[in-house]
């Protein structure tokens, strides 16, 4: 797919970066321009996290700005809480999404709330970075994708991105955003390659990004499912059906008009994301769509989300909960009447 | 009332120091007795109706504030606790605008927004009274890191009670600190009930050894006597200015009035005759008038004196907080996100 360039202003010089890079990268640079920036993470020095993605981060900035916490996420998040309040802007890494259970307090009673609660005189300018993502063959408590957790939480920011260009912008503007920000990388997309600028950019929280053009059906959808739904509108339109992919790139906040705008022209609409499909974030989506569109539509409008069950062990067992390219073709197939 | 290390002036003369010294325990009788009145107001505002939700009175327990504020200067930090009025007026915060708060309205701390158990107010380096039982060891520790990252020679002082043992989190932030040499003091008052559970029912083993594992200075003193926890908080802070580390400062003290204003049975969790003995004998503010008096510092009428400026004062901001607006109905969804 092509890099979209929106926000960069200058003439770029493209290079083809992994994702993990892209945050090694959007880490280096508001290190280096803020000296109030710092990690602090359960094996992020030395060790650059056991997905590598600091590595060599702590010989640049010092095991003072890059700090080896012990196994203590409460911990970590509270005093990153503290230290955001009185003039930091710390990015607390959570190693495993599912790790961000053990934050909670800190995270969703006083992080999020703190800004409000003080009548807007406290900020909380932290970024609490993590992973989600299933089939890495990690079992139940290594594979959830918690982002609906955070994303119900006024007060919390909370960014999902689906490509290096993307990660790297997105993780500028929220270490430079004086709120909560949590940050969800998909930890099986840390070696994917794709182009990102050498010059400066961001990317604003809260806009959403048409990752492929389409007139038949909107898959809207979210990081690791970004790439599900643009493998299947690849599959579609050898079968004559169009597909616009929407990727919402952060889930608070939401950019709802986009959202509303491409499926008011398509008529049509699947939301796609990793995290269970109970009340997840795909049932928020299909709200918004259903809201802004619901005499546009000619057809109900589709969740696919992680099945409801624990994630399991066994490759047989844990390729059935995510969804697949050949299961969104499939749903949209029948949505278009195409089957 | 500011107090940092470059305006404070020095002493010129031996005479001179020792008129300062006086003038200040009765600065810290002061203290006291403004929260224990504001307290007294705000059980009257309850019982009233004019105040919504819940309030802590923090009655019987002022030596602690006073007694660990007064060895801190304006920048330096506080987190507190639902039980938090005292250490709000001990760091400085006004009448006015605690009464305000307490009574939801826009001229408040935190606009209406908190309420009695989430005052902040960063002028006077208050990060916030927080709701959540050990909720604050996190934040105190964090402003201790940020402190250490940023040079400074601030302090973070993090007030929690004995409820708070039986929370995960200090545990977790006490290891960093001692492991990072952090600029905090974890002060645990200990009032010795969590809610209406007395604390020997839930607390294992000892309280101060369990910091001293960590590898933290502990201190265990009399927290009715505002003139120790005083002398001791001001060691600690001491301490912690020159890289020293944490320290864990425990105060025995007592709860006068119940868990919340509305806990007014509170015989099938203690007796009337404990609540008496207490109150009869261990008065902090009681027992510093006593020394008062017994050094000559002051005598009976200078005290009614100093409770008829209290008690003029308390009037004036209930009087401007009852009349305060509330806040504009717009107003409930500003200040989400910053």
């Amino acid at each position: 797919m092509a890099a979209k360039l929106q926000d960069t202003t200058a003439t770029t010089t493209i290079r083809e970066i992994t994702f993990g890079q892209a945050i090694k990268e959007a880490l280096a640079e508001e290190m280096r321009r803020d000296p109030t920036v710092f990690i602090i993470g359960e094996d992020v020095a030395e060790a650059g996290t056991p997905f590598k993605v600091l590595s060599g981060l702590v010989k640049e900035f010092g095991t003072q700005r890059v700090i080896d916490s012990p196994i203590s996420e409460a911990g970590i998040a509270g005093i990153g809480v503290g230290a955001a309040m009185t003039g930091m802007r710390p990015v607390v890494d959570i190693m495993f999404g599912d790790f961000i259970t053990l934050t909670m307090d800190q995270l969703v009673n006083q992080a999020a709330k703190i800004h409000y609660m003080s009548g807007g005189k406290l900020k909380v300018p932290m970024v609490l970075r993590t992973t989600l993502g299933a089939s890495r063959r990690s079992a139940a408590q290594h594979s959830q994708s918690l982002h609906a957790w955070a994303s119900h939480i006024p007060g919390l920011k909370v960014v999902v991105p689906s490509t290096p260009y993307d990660a790297k912008g997105l993780l500028k503007s929220a270490i430079r955003d004086d709120n909560p920000v949590v940050f969800f990388e998909d930890k099986m997309m840390y070696q994917l390659k794709g182009p990102v600028p050498a010059e400066e950019y961001t990317i604003s929280l809260g806009v959403a990004d048409v990752k492929r053009v389409g007139s038949d059906i909107t898959f809207v959808a979210t990081s690791s499912m970004v790439h599900v739904a643009l493998a299947a509108a690849e599959t579609l339109s050898g079968s004559g059906v169009s597909v616009e992919v929407v990727d919402v790139r952060t889930t608070a906040p939401l950019d709802k008009q986009t959202i509303v705008d491409s499926v008011k022209k398509t008529s049509r609409a699947i939301v796609i994301d990793e995290g269970y499909e109970r009340y997840g974030v795909t049932a928020e989506i299909a709200s918004v769509i259903a809201d802004g569109a619901f005499y546009y539509l000619d057809a109900p409008v589709k969740r696919m989300g992680a099945m409801d069950v624990p994630v399991p062990f066994s490759p047989v067992l844990e390729d059935q909960t995510v969804p697949t390219p050949e299961a969104v073709a499939e749903m949209a197939k029948m949505l278009c009447n195409k089957q | 009332m500011p107090r940092t290390s470059k305006n404070r002036t020095k002493p010129q003369k031996q005479k001179q120091s020792a008129i300062t010294k006086d003038e200040r325990w009765l600065h810290f009788y002061r203290q006291m007795l403004k929260i224990r009145l504001f307290e007294e107001e705000v059980n009257q505002l309850y019982l009233g109706a004019s105040m919504p939700g819940l309030a802590h009175l923090y009655i019987g327990q002022e030596a602690v504030a006073v007694g660990v504020c007064e060895a801190l200067r304006q920048e330096d930090y506080i987190t507190s606790t639902h039980r938090g009025h005292g250490h709000c007026l001990a760091k400085g915060a006004s009448l006015d605008k605690m009464f305000a708060e307490l009574l939801g309205k826009a001229a408040g701390y935190c606009r209406g927004k908190g309420g009695s158990m989430h005052i902040a107010d960063q002028e006077t380096g208050n990060l916030g009274a927080n709701a959540i039982v050990g909720g604050s060891a996190g934040i105190a520790t964090g402003a201790a890191m940020s402190i250490k990252m940023r040079g400074s020679d601030q302090v973070a002082v993090c007030f929690f009670g004995d409820g708070a043992l039986g929370q995960g989190l200090l545990y977790e932030t006490m290891n960093m600190a001692s492991l990072w040499k952090l600029p905090v003091i974890y002060v645990c008052e200990n009032n010795q009930y969590n809610e209406y559970t007395h604390f020997s029912e839930t607390t294992a083993g000892e309280v101060t050894p369990r910091a001293a594992a960590f590898g933290i200075h502990t201190e265990s003193v009399d927290g009715q006597d505002v003139r120790t926890v005083h002398a001791t908080a001001q060691k600690l802070a001491e301490r912690a200015r020159r890289g020293d580390g944490p320290a864990f400062l425990e105060c025995l003290t007592y709860r006068f009035h119940g868990h919340h204003v509305g806990d007014i049975d509170r015989t099938y969790y203690r007796s009337k005759k404990e609540e008496e003995e207490w109150k009869s004998q261990r008065d902090p503010v009681k027992l510093l008038a006593n020394w008062l008096e017994k050094n000559k510092l002051a005598d009976g009428k200078l005290f009614q004196r100093i409770e008829n400026e209290i008690a003029t004062e308390i009037k004036d901001a209930v009087n401007f907080a009852l009349n305060a607006p509330y806040p504009q109905a717009e107003e409930v969804d500003q200040d989400v996100y910053a």
